[in-house]
């Protein structure tokens, strides 16, 4: 495809006094769910802030929908929905006034949409916003983002706060977004379940740091636990590829993000199990390892 | 009343037959392939028929397209489905895999019918004699 990529960032650095972003580079591709992963402090919110160009890079480059940033946010902006978990809408005013306001300012404004979001989300116009539950707060503020129908949405943690049904009912109105394959979402949180089920593409980052990117059926694929039994005074050959070796005993166990048949061809019949592991456990597993390789 | 009840839990999606089970320990891609190849090989999605576009089934099952497109060309590339670009994914023609999925079952059926047979103390005449029987039955209704 050659479409415009709806967000490009290259070598980007950010540093502040205790914590530096440093040789951030990704890409969000039209149609697609990028789930932007990293513990707490690792520069989650730091990079959305530089692709909302709520901050300047000190070097690299951020380009979202085709513009510049910080440079022509004003245009990007008008195309992106933008929610984080510490915006506050007024107390003192309905969700409905709040719709209304939105709707003024932005032509592309789905009233019907936002209608059926309403029912959906289990909301109510005429309701004040301080009589709403943190997780109906978070609920009104993405149908606000969402009833614009913005071609880009940047979600910091939507989901978090939110109980298994919310959860469901936002993730399925993501999902439905995606039906328009010239949109894309950008989110990031600590749900690995989640960033696992909807995500097309996955970036981990850890302490200002990118670990890995890759499209998640990739990362799914390349991740595998191996578990051998090998016979005392047998020696295990040196393996490429090995994120993590524990040794008890005879008991083997390795951890490799390239996993490959020929691997399992390599290391024969002393091989009892193979397993495949979850978004959780590869994340974790890369962390670890991308500490160690660099020696943090 | 019971009526609008019943409709609530039918709305949802035209594909909420297909589960996808966090439990299962198998990948998700793979979860959907099993459940498109149960739907072929009863007969409900008879060969020729319109599989979802990718899109559509992703967002019913909130799975990311990415996982659809997975399930979808590893199915075309075994000859369930076939994908014809700008036009969508139909199921394949009997001859290919569903038939070969019926021909499995047979084959499964026949081992079945084999050993317990044995276990009865039946000649391969008896069985053969027996399953003729089951076909005349057939033919009567």
């Amino acid at each position: 495809m050659t479409a415009t990529k709806h967000i490009e960032m290259h070598a980007v650095r950010k540093a502040f006094r205790f914590f530096t972003l440093e040789d951030l580079s990704l890409d969000l591709a039209p149609g697609q769910i990028m789930g932007f992963v990293g513990p707490n402090g690792a520069g989650k919110s730091t990079s959305i802030r530089l692709m909302m160009g709520l901050l300047a890079p000190d070097a690299g480059e951020v380009r979202v929908l085709g513009h510049a940033m910080p440079e022509n946010q004003a245009l990007a902006k008008r195309d992106i929905g933008f929610v984080s978990d510490d915006m506050r809408l007024f107390g003192h005013a309905t969700l409905g006034w709040h719709m209304q306001f939105v709707a003024s300012i932005y032509p592309g404004w789905d009233a019907q949409y936002a209608k059926a979001l309403i029912k959906r989300f289990n909301l109510r116009a005429e309701q004040n916003v301080s009589g709403l539950s943190s997780g109906e707060h978070t609920k009104a503020v993405l149908l606000l983002a969402l009833a614009r129908r913005p071609r880009l949405l940047i979600l910091d943690e939507p989901t978090s706060g939110l109980d298994p049904v919310a959860r469901h009912e936002v993730l399925n109105e993501l999902m439905d977004v995606l039906r328009d394959d010239d949109r894309s979402i950008l989110f990031s949180s600590h749900n690995t379940v989640d960033v696992e089920r909807i995500s097309d593409c996955i970036t981990f980052i850890d302490r200002g740091r990118l670990v890995d990117s890759s499209d998640k059926e990739d990362f799914l694929e390349r991740w595998r636990r191996i578990y051998m039994q090998v016979p005392p005074g047998t020696a295990l050959p040196d393996l490429p590829h090995l994120v993590s070796r524990v040794v008890d005993g005879q008991f083997v166990t390795l951890t490799t993000d390239r996993f490959s048949p020929d691997l399992l061809a390599f290391l024969g019949a002393n091989v009892r199990e193979v397993h495949r592991m979850s978004l959780e456990e590869i994340f974790v597993a890369s962390v670890f390892h991308h500490r160690e390789v660099a020696g943090l | 009343m019971f009526d609008s009840e019943l409709s609530i839990h039918c709305i949802h999606s035209m594909y909420s037959g297909i589960n996808i089970s966090q439990t299962d320990a198998r990948p998700m891609y793979l979860q959907i392939m099993e459940q498109i190849r149960a739907r072929i090989a009863v007969g409900d999605w008879p060969s020729g028929r319109e599989l979802p576009s990718i899109r559509a089934l992703a967002a019913a099952l909130s799975v990311s397209v990415i996982t659809v497109k997975r399930a979808y060309l590893d199915l075309e590339s075994e000859g369930v489905i076939v994908t014809r670009h700008g036009k969508g994914s139909f199921v394949a023609d009997v001859n290919g895999l569903a038939g070969e999925l019926q021909e499995e079952k047979l084959e499964e059926h026949l081992a079945a019918a084999a050993g317990t047979g044995r276990q009865l103390g039946l000649t391969p005449e008896d069985l053969a004699e027996r399953l003729r029987r089951a076909i005349r039955n057939l033919d009567k209704k």
